[in-house]
Order: C-alpha cells, then sequence, then structure tokens
C-alpha cells in the first residue's frame, strides 16, 4: 500500500499505455477476422489457410514471436508496434477460426429466404449473416481480450511500457508490493473490459435477450473448442 | 533476413551444441521441467476434475477458475514466485503449475460431464456400479477431450517456461535473454527457432496422439 500511495501515477500512466494496446490489438484483430472468415467461407484455399495458421500459431509462444517479427516484418524489436502485431496475429487466429465456424452453420433456409427476398450480397452480410454470427463473435472476442491483456504484460520484457514493467521492474527491484499491483490491475481490467464486452454485446443484440445461462453455455462452448486445439492461443 | 541465415548458422555449428549450457542441455532442462510440471497439474487436477464430472457437482465453479485464471499475467505469477522463492527452479516449477492446473481441471471436469447421458443411463440399466460407469464408460469416451486438457496446458508450460528464464538460470529461454541483453540479434532468433520447433513437435505429437484415442461410436 505504502508503495502504490508514492507511485500511483505511474501506475495510472501504465494503464492507459496498457489500455491503449488493448484497442489497438482489439480493433485490428476485428477488421481482419472478420472479413477473412466470410472470405474463407467461400475460397477453398483461404479455408486451409485458416486451419494451417490457427492451428500452428496456438501453439507458438508469444516471446519467441516478439523476436521474430522484427526480422520477418522489419519493424524495431523494442517498439509497441511489434507487440501490437505479434498480438493481433493470435487474436486473428482466434476470431478467425471461430467465426468461420459461425458462418458455416448459418442455417441455409434463412440465407435462401433473403435471397429470394432479393437483398444483395453485402446487404446480406451487414443485416443477415453478421448479426446471426455475432453471439460467436462477442464471446471469442471476450477469450482474446482475456488473453492479450495477460499477455501485453509479456512486452516488457523487451522494454515496451505496459503493466507488464511493474513486473520486470519490481523483480528486479526486488519490491513485492509492485508485482502484486501488476497483477491486481491486470486482472482487475480485464474484468472490466470482460464485462463491457459483455453488455455492449446484449445491447447489440436485443434481439437475442442474452440470458446469462445462455452466455455462459456460448462461452463455454468456446472454451472447449480450444481444448480441442481447433483455436485459442498459447502465452 | 541475413539475420536469419546467422541464427541458421549459429544452430548448425556444432560447438553451441555441447557442454553445460549448450543446446542439448538447454533443451534437456526445458523438456524436464515442462515434464515435471505438467505431471504434477495432473496429479493435483485430474481427480478433482473426474471427480466433478462423474458426480456433476462443481461445473460452474470450475468453469469459472479456467475463465478467470486464463486472465492471469504469466510474467507476474513467474516474477512473483521468484521473489518470493529466490530465484532458484522451485519458483518457476511452482508458478507454471498454478499455471498448468486450470486447463487440465476443465478439460477433466467437461470431458467426462459432457458424456451423453444416454450412454452413461444404459451402461446404469445394464447393472454397471457408479464405479464401473466412470472407468469403462466416461473415461474412454473422455479421453481425447482430456488429452486436450494436457496438450493446452503442456503448450502453455512450454511457452512460460521459455519466459521463466527471465528470472531463473534455465531452458531455451536463456538464449532469447542473453541475446537481448547482448543485442546479439542472431542468438535470439536462433533461440526463438528452438522454442518454436519444440513447441510444433509437441503439439504434433499430441495431435498423433489425440487422434489414436477416439473411440468409435
Amino acid at each position: 500500500m505504502k508503495w502504490l500511495s508514492q507511485n500511483w501515477p505511474m501506475v495510472i500512466d501504465l494503464t492507459l499505455d496498457h489500455l491503449w494496446m488493448t484497442v489497438q490489438i482489439t480493433v485490428l484483430t476485428v477488421l481482419f477476422a472478420v472479413p477473412l472468415a466470410r472470405l474463407s467461407m467461400t475460397n477453398r484455399w483461404l479455408r486451409a489457410v485458416a486451419v494451417v495458421f490457427t492451428n500452428s500459431l496456438y501453439a507458438v509462444p508469444s516471446l519467441a514471436l516478439f523476436m521474430m517479427v522484427p526480422v520477418l516484418v522489419g519493424v524495431p524489436l523494442r517498439s509497441t508496434t511489434n507487440v501490437v502485431i505479434v498480438l493481433t496475429l493470435y487474436g486473428v487466429a482466434v476470431i478467425w477460426r471461430s467465426t468461420l465456424d459461425a458462418f458455416d452453420t448459418l442455417p441455409p433456409r434463412i440465407l435462401d429466404a433473403s435471397d429470394a427476398m432479393g437483398v444483395t450480397r453485402w446487404r446480406r452480410f451487414w443485416s443477415v449473416e453478421l448479426p446471426l454470427a455475432s453471439p460467436v463473435l462477442v464471446s471469442a472476442l471476450r477469450v482474446v481480450l482475456a488473453s492479450t491483456i495477460s499477455l501485453i504484460t509479456v512486452g516488457a520484457v523487451i522494454g515496451v511500457p505496459s503493466l507488464g514493467l511493474l513486473f520486470t521492474d519490481g523483480f528486479q527491484r526486488g519490491i513485492t508490493a509492485e508485482v502484486i499491483t501488476g497483477i491486481v490491475v491486470v486482472v482487475a481490467l480485464g474484468w472490466l473490459l470482460d464485462r463491457l464486452v459483455a453488455v455492449a454485446g446484449a445491447a447489440a443484440m436485443p434481439w437475442r435477450a442474452t440470458t446469462p445461462r445462455r452466455s455462459r453455455r456460448l462461452a463455454r462452448r468456446v472454451q472447449a473448442q480450444s481444448l480441442r486445439g481447433t483455436d485459442g492461443s498459447a502465452a | 533476413m541475413d539475420l536469419l541465415r546467422e541464427a541458421l548458422v549459429w544452430l548448425a555449428d556444432g560447438g553451441n551444441w555441447a557442454g553445460p549450457t549448450g543446446i542439448t542441455a538447454r533443451l534437456g532442462e526445458h523438456l524436464m521441467v515442462t515434464a515435471i510440471v505438467v505431471a504434477l497439474a495432473c496429479l493435483l487436477a485430474m481427480p478433482i476434475g473426474v471427480w466433478a464430472g462423474h458426480r456433476g457437482r462443481g461445473g460452474d465453479l470450475i468453469v469459472g477458475i479456467a475463465g478467470a485464471a486464463r486472465a492471469l499475467p504469466t510474467l507476474g505469477l513467474l516474477t512473483l514466485a521468484a521473489l518470493a522463492l529466490g530465484i532458484g527452479l522451485v519458483a518457476p516449477v511452482v508458478a507454471l503449475v498454478v499455471l498448468a492446473i486450470p486447463p487440465v481441471l476443465n478439460a477433466a471436469y467437461s470431458g467426462i460431464a459432457t458424456v451423453q447421458p444416454s450412454v452413461t443411463g444404459a451402461a446404469r440399466a445394464v447393472g454397471m456400479s457408479s464405479r464401473q460407469v466412470l472407468a469403462q464408460v466416461q473415461l474412454p469416451l473422455a479421453t481425447p477431450v482430456l488429452l486436450g486438457g494436457v496438450r493446452s496446458a503442456t503448450l502453455q508450460v512450454i511457452a512460460t517456461a521459455t519466459l521463466a528464464a527471465y528470472t531463473s538460470n534455465t531452458g531455451l529461454g536463456r538464449y532469447i535473454f542473453a541475446g537481448l541483453k547482448a543485442n546479439d540479434y542472431p542468438l535470439l532468433i536462433a533461440g526463438s527457432l528452438l522454442v518454436v520447433v519444440v513447441a510444433l513437435v509437441v503439439d504434433a505429437l499430441f495431435a498423433v496422439a489425440q487422434r489414436f484415442s477416439v473411440r468409435h461410436r
């Protein structure tokens, strides 16, 4: 507590850094993953890429990727951009696959009905396919958020500022309170953003009247999928 | 790309494989720590998860723990354990076991709990005892899911054991941190390549094991 009372401005700064990176990664992930998922619904080549990409990436440790992405892409190793790129890759792996599954299981009758009504392809995507797939998208997004918030801290070992700096700094200077503060703030941030996405998801899908039981079942399904090794990410 | 070639040259140099800090020794450490941690986690979590799944109790608690554990920052746990227990091997092992338990627990519970009630009902109807239902019906049917849990725990441990080299002098992560400290990019890339290959090979082995464990229905 004494440590926190003297250092809270730094904790707030790092929390904001952390939050900003989380926002960037989440937005980029959705922007890349959802179109990829929709395209791989009909493109066999992309579908094969989705399977290989998601199946192999979740096995690759993030620390190794932080080292290799700069070599492959040419961004500086000790940069926020590096962390954002790597964690976006993990996010895309999870959301691409589960959203593709959601698109694949859309009831064909509903799609036929919208075609019969003369809806264009573009409108069918926005007003039929995406809304029907969005419950899965939201629960996959929650999985991605949780692991992203935790993985951002790993970037601290390459000097990228986030709440992870409380771990590296606390370890080097032997301040246990600093490390504990970091863990508590990271977990609290994760919980807060998870609630935010859950509430926003429920608000965006008023027709679903999401019962807690139902969303829990969905979350469980996404989790079970990751256990079978079809998606999910490793630290 | 020159860096990549230099990294491969470093890996191809037989001299870097020998000795107490050579690749062979580091690889051995990494796999040994992983095996110990996963074995401990299974020993602790598997019986509880299987029992809960068999009784159909405590499911929400277990799923909740597994979800909450996902949010725990691995680097935070490692540094906290190192500060509390010193920079030896005990601290990372404790932290890694804490991280490996939730996926195993979750898989053991959901693997057993999601066996079709009609199947377990039929087993009871032909006169099997509760214990026989568990041993001869539920466990065999749940094996692929159980293996899936061990698989994700193992991958998580391999990844985090790399990070553990930040606080303790062990495993393949040493090359990465040594490379970071000395700005030796080929070394750090060579270390990363080794870790990636180990993770992918172990994952592939689990995939094969999982395929063989699926029974015909």
